[in-house]
């Protein structure tokens, strides 16, 4: 059924291009000779076929061209008819004797073209009966396109200002009056299109007419094109009227198209001196509209012009824009109640925007905004609407962009209640967004307020929300957040020491929410810049006023203590270890000797209680040796027994290669070359030895186990550590013990048992080759090394 | 007898012509026989002045019992076929009973003459008016030669001019308000109104305005009625909807039309009426009715 109306269809078209080229042809052949009442007669039956019913628009429109074009033809003869001395005053009679008002009118059309060409009457007068005489047409398709064919031929004939046409006075007036008419008749044709024809079709018929919207459109083109309408016209006449015809239409479609043409085709200034009015008309238009859409488009409009040149801002000013846009929107709003969410929070989306653009220096505006927002997300839950999400995600991001700093947005009140409606998985990638942007921008945040604030904003980070606890969440992407979290920790700074430890309490109260699987990723930052504080404070230690200082490093390491242990009990040892050990190093730095003492004392026991993996152990010890021995704050007495301690656990250490190294690296914890006290030749000796023990009951083990000797390497490490010593003047180290070592590693290398390592050659080579080299460069060192023998 | 008159021929050629023939304005008049000749045209009150030629054919010669001229206003009336009425009737006598020998011209006058009626071509009645020349004969037919020309009046634009206004409709249905800008219009005028459109219910699909004239001929029992449609002119395309104002203009000069004429000499009436029509889409038809009088302006030529 449908495909035989489009065959149909088809067939029709195609009967009316061939009775259109016939009476064309004979039309052109009247033409041709000259024969005004022949070229009259076919050329009215010519645009006898444009008075078809049949035909959808998008077929008209084929057959409409090519009368059209035909009719340019008729045109030009009219123009020479006239040239030959006919009265065109005649002519515009004559072709009214047509007795079907499809082809009189077009014809009219056409000869008063040439009318206003000739100038024998002002152009005002013509246009007025031409626009008039149309009514006649009230076939909607069929009105149109004469319509249309009118203001196409009289575009260019309009008595504007500086045009050939304009007469004495406001002609312009005439001209607007002209073009608004047609508009005006042809919206109402346009809308009247819908009622036509059986309800089933009205899907059909809706994309028919939406297909000829531009007709419509095209005077609203036209009007913006008259350079006679100044500010005040537009104001007093174009705009109202306009309106009018599109608020009383009470057609969605007309509505949505229209307003949208308004806004495109009119200068920006003129809607910015005429927002009232052009406002005024949301609230009245059809409830489902999309009004979003179209005030969306007019606040980008505005804000472009805006950012287009700071001289036009003071206008934005002057007219309060932004408070106009903002009532509007209540307004559209509250008329339009079905509106979904999504409408609402693009409405407000663009508001923000705006007035970003236009008054960055009004963050109250850009609160408002937000607060408004709120209130109307206010009772709705959480936001399923996937579209709606991702504008609040815009909406929120708007600001950042724009202020390129969180600081601004922090200030916003209402920033985080926005947020609270987002769901969790989008809350989290708003605070994402957040961190970003102070990444990206470096902004320090320095007040603990602000990092208050923030923390609140990105608290999807900070802790499980809702309680619930989502296991879905991809391990990799995790890392990555909580890794944002921590790099944030790091903008957080201020030069004052006090404001400083709020901060620091501030973010430790936070994260210390966070829950076991973030406090490994967010208490190193912590730490750290607990620790750079700490140093601040040393740095100026002399208070000059000699008050009671709230903030002191003992403070701060008592904190610190507190969050360690948080992390200990997670558990994370190894970390919490290494973060014990780095506090102890600070706290020597501050001369703390009980700190740093109850520092070391809590690494001890998480060793000794915590750590069970024998390669992590490795790792801890060399780590405990290593701070340790840049320890200076600690008395004898405290010492020896975290020495001793150390040196025990190294020989506790499973395996024999681990064991070798941790104790001839507790050699250190004996001899620190810039204090006097600490070096202690014989236990640095005592150590050594006791590593060459080891290494050969290594050895001995391999040999026993696999058949042949291990490699030397663990002789030739021993041997770099007594040629450090011997260096360094220990007295206990001699050339002896020198001499006989390099004995046993050659003896070694070369035993037949022995398994080729080429690394551990180089190794001794290359210690060998330095032996060498010292003794070349005389002097103290070079007579030291001299007795060596190699 | 009248193929006799066929088969003789008459001895004599007689010519009609104006003085003024040459410089007066022809129109065009259509025959019996359908043709149109192009005749010499005038109004009431006119002398009408020319002369009469007689020239007998070669040398032949012819008798008379004398050689007239009448000037004749006639009706004819289809129906009544044969019978003319004769409401002007003047006679000029051009010569004395003798006998023509050779071409003779006689002029003749007829000062003033009262033409009060126009010249009518219509369906059932002919109104004319002809020159008659007679030359009477003794036994034999008279010689019997006519002229035909036209007369039309003009008539001064009418002081008192309305506007024709009426609000009609269909209840529930159609309610309409026309205006035509006059209730008089000349031959040459242009019609210029509008159409209000008040209540729309039903689907129009287009209405147009016609232009009939109604010819009634005879009188009492014995009254035809003749109406013809002389223009039909499309006003509107598709359907008007409430508050809609649909303009008129209709030049006139395309159609012929002629004045109204009523009651000539008790014979006949012409009268012209407006139509407007609208036409439904199932073609149902409503239309209104309104008489309109046309007079003929003097065209400044």
């Amino acid at each position: 059924m449908i495909a035989d109306g489009v065959e149909d269809e088809e067939k029709w078209l195609s009967a009316g291009i061939a009775g259109l080229q016939q009476n064309a042809f004979y039309m052109h052949r009247a033409l041709d000779s000259n024969n005004l009442r022949d070229a009259l007669k076919y050329s009215a039956q010519m645009l006898s076929e444009l008075r078809t019913s049949r035909l959808s628009p998008h077929k008209y429109y084929e057959l409409y061209m090519r009368a059209f074009d035909e009719l340019r033809k008729l045109e030009m003869f009219f123009k020479e008819e006239t040239r030959r001395g006919c009265s065109i005053i005649d002519l515009y009679e004559l072709v009214q004797h047509a007795g079907n008002i499809l082809p009189r009118l077009y014809l009219l059309c056409t000869v008063g073209s040439v009318y206003i060409k000739s100038k024998e009457a002002p152009a005002k007068d013509v246009l007025k009966d031409l626009v008039e005489m149309c009514r006649g047409i009230q076939h909607p398709v069929r009105g149109l396109f004469l319509r249309s064919y009118l203001a196409q031929v009289s575009r260019d004939k309009l008595p504007d200002i500086g045009s050939e046409y304009e007469g004495d006075a406001d002609t312009v007036v005439d001209a607007v009056e002209f073009v608004l008419q047609n508009f005006t008749e042809m919206n109402k044709l346009w809308v009247r299109m819908q009622h036509q024809g059986p309800a089933r079709e009205k899907e059909k018929r809706e994309k028919e007419r939406s297909e000829l919207r531009d007709l419509v459109g095209k005077n609203l083109h036209v009007l913006s094109q008259i350079e006679g309408i100044d500010l005040d016209m537009y104001k007093d006449t174009v705009l109202p009227r306009v309106l009018e015809q599109v608020v009383n239409c009470k057609d969605e479609l007309a509505q949505y198209y229209l307003m949208d043409c308004i806004i495109q085709v009119f200068p920006d200034e003129y809607h910015l001196q005429t927002l009232d009015v052009l406002l005024g008309a949301f609230p009245q238009l059809q409830p489902t509209v999309d009004i979003k859409t179209v005030l969306s488009r007019l606040m980008e409009r505005l804000s472009n012009y805006a950012a287009s040149s700071a001289d036009v801002l003071p206008e934005f000013l002057q007219v309060e824009a932004f408070s106009k846009l903002n009532n509007a929107i209540g307004k559209v709003i509250e008329a339009q109640p079905d509106m979904p969410i999504l409408g609402v929070i693009t409405l407000y989306s663009s508001l923000l925007t705006f007035t970003l653009h236009v008054h960055p220096d009004r963050l109250d505006y850009a609160d408002q905004v937000l607060g408004a927002c709120v209130r109307k997300l206010s009772g709705k839950g959480k936001l399923e609407d996937n579209k709606a999400t991702k504008q609040i995600v815009a909406l929120l991001s708007a600001p950042l962009e724009k202020y390129n700093d969180i600081v601004t947005a922090l200030k916003l009140s209402n920033y985080p209640r926005v947020m609270e409606y987002l769901d969790s998985e989008t809350n989290k990638v708003m605070a994402t967004v957040i961190i970003q942007s102070i990444m990206k921008n470096k902004t320090r945040i320095s007040t603990a307020d602000r990092v208050e604030a923030l923390f609140e904003l990105i608290k999807g980070l900070i802790k499980d929300l809702d309680g619930t606890f989502d296991d879905e969440v991809d391990e990799d992407d995790f890392k990555e957040e909580q890794n944002s979290v921590a790099r944030l920790i790091q903008m957080f700074y201020n030069d004052d020491t006090e404001e400083m430890f709020k901060i620091i309490c501030t973010v430790r109260k936070h994260i210390l929410a966070g829950g076991p699987k973030r406090l490994p990723f967010t208490v190193p930052p912590l730490v750290f810049s607990s620790l750079k504080l700490v140093r601040q404070l040393q740095g100026q230690e002399e208070n000059p006023f000699g008050e009671e200082e709230s903030t002191t490093p003992k403070k701060i390491f008592q904190l610190l203590n507190q969050t360690l242990e948080t992390l200990s009990n997670i558990p994370a040892p190894e970390l919490a270890l290494q973060l014990y050990l780095q506090c102890a190093e600070a706290a020597n730095d501050c001369d703390l000797e009980p700190v740093a003492y109850e520092f070391f004392t809590q690494a001890y026991i998480l060793y000794e209680e915590e750590i069970s993996d024998s390669r992590a152990q490795v790792t801890a010890i060399h780590l405990i040796i290593g701070t340790l021995q840049r320890m200076h704050v600690f008395g004898v007495e405290n010492r020896d027994t975290l020495t001793h301690k150390a040196t025990g656990y190294s020989a506790k250490l499973l395996k024999k290669p681990d064991q070798c190294r941790a104790v001839y690296a507790c050699s250190h914890l004996f001899w620190v070359d810039d204090q006097d006290n600490m070096k202690d030749g014989e236990r640095v000796l005592l150590c050594l030895k006791r590593a060459l023990r080891i290494a050969n009951a290594a050895q001995q083990m391999s040999n026993a186990a696999r058949g042949s000797t291990g490699s030397v390497t663990l002789f030739v490490e021993i041997l770099n550590k007594y040629l450090y010593f011997f260096e360094k003047g220990n007295p206990q180290v001699t050339v002896a013990a020198i001499q006989s070592l390099i004995e046993l590693i050659t003896t070694e290398m070369q035993s037949d048992s022995s398994t080729p390592d080429p690394a551990a050659d180089a190794l001794f080579a290359s210690t060998l080759r330095y032996i060498e080299f010292q003794k070349q460069k005389g002097g103290a060192v070079g007579e030291k090394y001299e007795p060596i023998k190699v | 007898m009248n193929y006799l008159v066929g088969a003789f021929k008459p001895p004599c050629n007689v010519f009609i012509s104006f003085a003024d023939g040459r410089s007066r304005k022809q129109v065009p008049l259509k025959k019996e026989n359908g043709k149109t000749v192009m005749v010499a045209l005038f109004q009431s009150q006119e002398n009408i002045v020319g002369e009469v030629v007689i020239e007998p054919i070669h040398g032949k010669k012819v008798e008379h019992n004398g050689v007239k001229i009448e000037l004749l206003g006639q009706i004819e009336l289809y129906f009544d076929r044969g019978n003319f009425y004769d409401f002007t009737s003047l006679v000029r006598e051009l010569d004395i009973p003798g006998e023509l020998y050779e071409r003779k011209t006689y002029p003749f006058e007829f000062s003033t003459v009262e033409m009060p009626y126009e010249s009518y071509n219509g369906v059932n009645v002919r109104l004319r008016y002809i020159l008659k020349v007679t030359i009477s004969r003794n036994f034999v037919s008279n010689i019997v030669e006519c002229q035909d020309f036209v007369v039309r009046n003009y008539t001064p634009p009418p002081s008192i001019n309305n506007s024709i206004k009426m609000e009609v409709g269909i209840e529930d249905c159609l309610h309409i308000e026309f205006e035509y800008s006059k209730s008089k219009y000349h031959l040459k005028d242009v019609i210029i109104g509008k159409i209000y459109f008040l209540l729309v219910r039903i689907k129009l699909k287009n209405m147009e305005l016609e232009i009939r004239r109604r010819e009634s001929t005879g009188s009492g029992p014995n009254t035809y009625v003749e109406t013809e449609t002389l223009a039909k002119f499309e006003l509107m395309d598709g359907a008007a909807v409430r508050g809609e104002s649909i303009p008129i203009r209709l030049f006139l000069s395309p159609y012929e039309l002629t004045p109204t004429y009523r009651n000539i000499n008790n014979k006949f009436s012409v009268k012209y009426y407006l139509n407007l029509v609208l036409v439904d889409e199932e073609d149902r038809r409503y239309f209104k009715q309104q008489e309109i009088t046309m007079y003929r302006l003097l065209e400044a030529s």
